[in-house]
């Protein structure tokens, strides 16, 4: 068996980037993406505990950087980045389980964490401002 | 060789494989997203319920036992979840041997860092509400 034959030219599988992107496709990468967001905020999470441990003046810095335009902007998308991620989360622990694996269920789950989400953010903003009474 | 050809797919799980190690990892993070659910539920009810108050009262709120002790917990969980999770990520995409080391050990350090400095924030106010 020594004589070499040419490489058949094999169909190569479908890269990544060559398939219509479905709905669970979409939210899996958001959810990492998601994860490593949540990550770095707790930086900001570790900021609010020292400035309210270190007294009055740090704590008003605080307060004046996440009242800011930018610092708004910030907790806004961590609000959604932590309510995604967690809804996220609680369908894959359903999935652990075994069950919700059907096409229809995978996208009802998936939409179920987007909608979700977006929708439970809305309401804690909603809640925030009320409880700030309309002092800004 | 413990686990050989000859062995059954029980002995070759205790075996463990090569890495002798295997579930931890996937059971602490399912462990930690469980116990993330309640406490983030918790975390979220904590910062709207301090909207807007000054430093006072949020240092006296933030330093009561019940929670501060939510909050150590909600500390404790989500790094340890978020260790494991960045970990992951770089063992996805970071494929340069020394690179990855780097990273992993920073990840170690970032996630004690943002853990201990939490707590002592915690620790303090709460400490700090009864010490006078």
């Amino acid at each position: 068996m020594a004589e070499t034959k040419a490489p058949v030219e094999r169909p190569l599988s479908p890269h990544l980037m060559i398939y219509r992107w479905p709905l669970p496709m979409a939210m899996s990468i958001a959810h990492r993406i998601t994860g490593a967001g949540l990550y770095f905020g707790t930086l900001l999470v570790a900021w609010w505990l020292i400035a309210a441990a270190a007294g009055p003046n740090p704590y008003a810095n605080f307060a004046s950087f996440m009242s800011s335009f930018f610092g708004r902007l910030i907790l806004f998308g961590y609000t959604w980045a932590l309510l995604h991620h967690m809804l996220g989360g609680i369908r894959h622990l359903i999935w652990d389980t075994g069950h919700g694996f059907s096409a229809s269920e995978r996208e009802w789950l998936s939409l179920a964490t987007l909608i979700g989400s977006i929708s439970l953010t809305f309401v804690l903003w909603v809640l925030g401002y009320l409880v700030m009474g309309g002092s800004h | 060789m413990v686990a050989g050809k000859m062995s059954t797919p029980l002995a070759r799980v205790r075996g463990l494989g090569a890495a002798k190690a295997g579930t931890e990892h996937f059971w602490l993070q399912r462990l930690t997203a469980v116990a993330n659910v309640p406490l983030t539920i918790a975390f979220v009810l904590i910062v709207v319920s301090l909207l807007g108050r000054n430093h006072a009262a949020a240092a006296q709120i933030l330093g009561s036992p019940l929670v501060a002790i939510t909050m150590l917990l909600f500390i404790l969980s989500v790094t340890s979840h978020m260790r494991i999770g960045m970990q992951v990520i770089i063992e996805d995409y970071v494929h340069d041997e020394p690179a990855r080391l780097i990273l992993l050990m920073a990840n170690t350090f970032f996630t004690l860092a943002v853990a201990l400095a939490s707590a002592y924030g915690i620790l303090k106010l709460s400490f700090g509400v009864f010490g006078v």
